[in-house]
């Protein structure tokens, strides 16, 4: 939302943009509400993450397409339709395809019209930007997301069901840490990630600055 | 088999919070946290436009289900419920300006919460009927006002306390709520489940 109007960029910087420097799950800290109730499985959030990356290049491809034609004062109204339609049809797509993970997502699948992420890219990057620019950010952010919620859902599967993608890592005697499958575990993992990189930041500039989330 | 109007109330006020047990609502939760004083109003005005949005939903689904055009439902949700938003805060405006005046921005971001829309998306999912459905969007409401006061009360207490500066700000709210969703899970045995 607050990212300010910078001159031309190259593709590659556009595209490179959401998945380290402004990645929407670890930097921007947008999304949440998908981001912590599907993260727990690496397959739920792997297919989360696609189904989100689709909607976004999608919306982002067509408000661009379009940035001349809608009026100023119903510019939101326009946005939010357009990403309702592509919401509905990836739930029928997702239907089709896999009625497991449909059924494992539930209503998060249709949640994807109110994320924050595919509003916030439509208004703030694909409305001021010709087509190819605006897809290549989005396919960045996306790509951004999927990491983040993948980083997120491997941790809490390994953690709390002793598996990875559903294949048991550990032997018998493992005795799994219920409580991160749980939704007390979404908010502690993500926060741990959220402490290394504050960490790791705090490190890279020793004594300059510890506080980067205001 | 039909779930009592109590259970659905305690169920979805404790047991399966909206914010702490299904993730629903957490940007504002996150973002308008900081304050006693503020949380309260936002959570009021919240309830109020859950407890629109579900009457609105019930009768979109029915008149969707009746002309089966169910592919329809989502963007007419959406639809209606930006809709509301904007209606609420006309009439607000117009008959309570201090109201109007203590809830400012957070009127219309309310759109965007996800708490809104995943009341009338788990309702028409659960099949609820009329009365279930209105039950259902004021317990949310009134969990979502919970979580934010309960978390706002401890981060008004955090601020005085010294923390690392690697801890400070989402991550150290993160686990806050972590901790807090964990004190709900005890709840679990007292609602009905899923």
């Amino acid at each position: 939302m607050n990212v300010p109007l910078h001159p031309p960029r190259s593709s590659l910087e556009e595209l490179l943009e959401g998945i380290w420097k402004q990645n929407p799950v670890f930097v921007m800290v947008l999304g949440m509400c998908p981001t912590l109730a599907v993260s727990v499985s690496a397959m739920n959030a792997f297919s989360m993450g696609i189904a989100t990356t689709f909607v976004l290049v999608a919306s982002c491809l067509l408000v661009s397409l379009m940035r001349h034609l809608v009026p100023k004062e119903v510019r939101i109204a326009t946005y939010i339709v357009i990403i309702a339609t592509f919401v509905t049809v990836v739930d029928y797509l997702i239907q089709a395809i896999s009625l497991a993970v449909y059924e494992a997502l539930g209503a998060f699948i249709q949640l994807i019209v109110v994320n924050c992420i595919i509003l916030g890219r439509a208004e703030a990057h694909a409305s001021k930007n010709p087509p190819l620019p605006a897809v290549l950010n989005a396919l960045g952010m996306g790509a951004g997301f999927t990491l983040g919620l993948f980083a997120l859902g491997a941790v809490r599967e390994v953690l709390g069901a002793g598996k990875l993608f559903g294949f048991a890592l550990f032997g018998a005697d493992f005795q799994p840490w219920v409580v991160m499958v749980l939704p007390p575990g979404g908010f502690i993992v993500l926060g741990s990630w959220l402490l290394l990189f504050n960490w790791l930041e705090a490190h890279r500039h020793t004594g300059n600055e510890g506080t980067r989330h205001a | 088999m039909p779930e009592s109007l109590s259970s659905i109330f305690i169920g979805t006020l404790l047991a399966n919070n909206f914010v702490l047990a299904m993730f629903l609502g957490l940007c504002p939760f996150l973002g308008v946290s900081a304050r006693l004083n503020t949380a309260l109003p936002m959570g009021a005005a919240t309830t109020f436009v859950m407890l629109v949005a579900s009457l609105c939903a019930y009768g979109l689904n029915w008149l969707v289900t009746a002309l089966d055009l169910q592919f329809l439902r989502l963007i007419a949700y959406i639809v209606i419920i930006a809709s509301a938003v904007q209606l609420v805060e006309m009439f607000l405006k117009k008959n309570s300006p201090v109201l109007f005046r203590a809830l400012g921005i957070y009127l219309p971001l309310i759109t965007t919460n996800c708490a809104v829309l995943g009341v009338a998306l788990f309702q028409t999912a659960r099949e609820y009927s009329f009365l279930q459905a209105l039950t259902f969007a004021a317990a949310g409401g009134a969990g979502f006002t919970l979580a934010l006061t309960l978390m706002a009360g401890l981060r008004e207490r955090l601020n005085l306390a010294n923390v690392p500066n690697v801890v400070q700000g989402t991550a150290l709210s993160l686990m806050l709520a972590g901790l807090l969703s964990l004190a709900f899970m005890g709840f679990a045995g007292l609602g009905a489940g899923e």
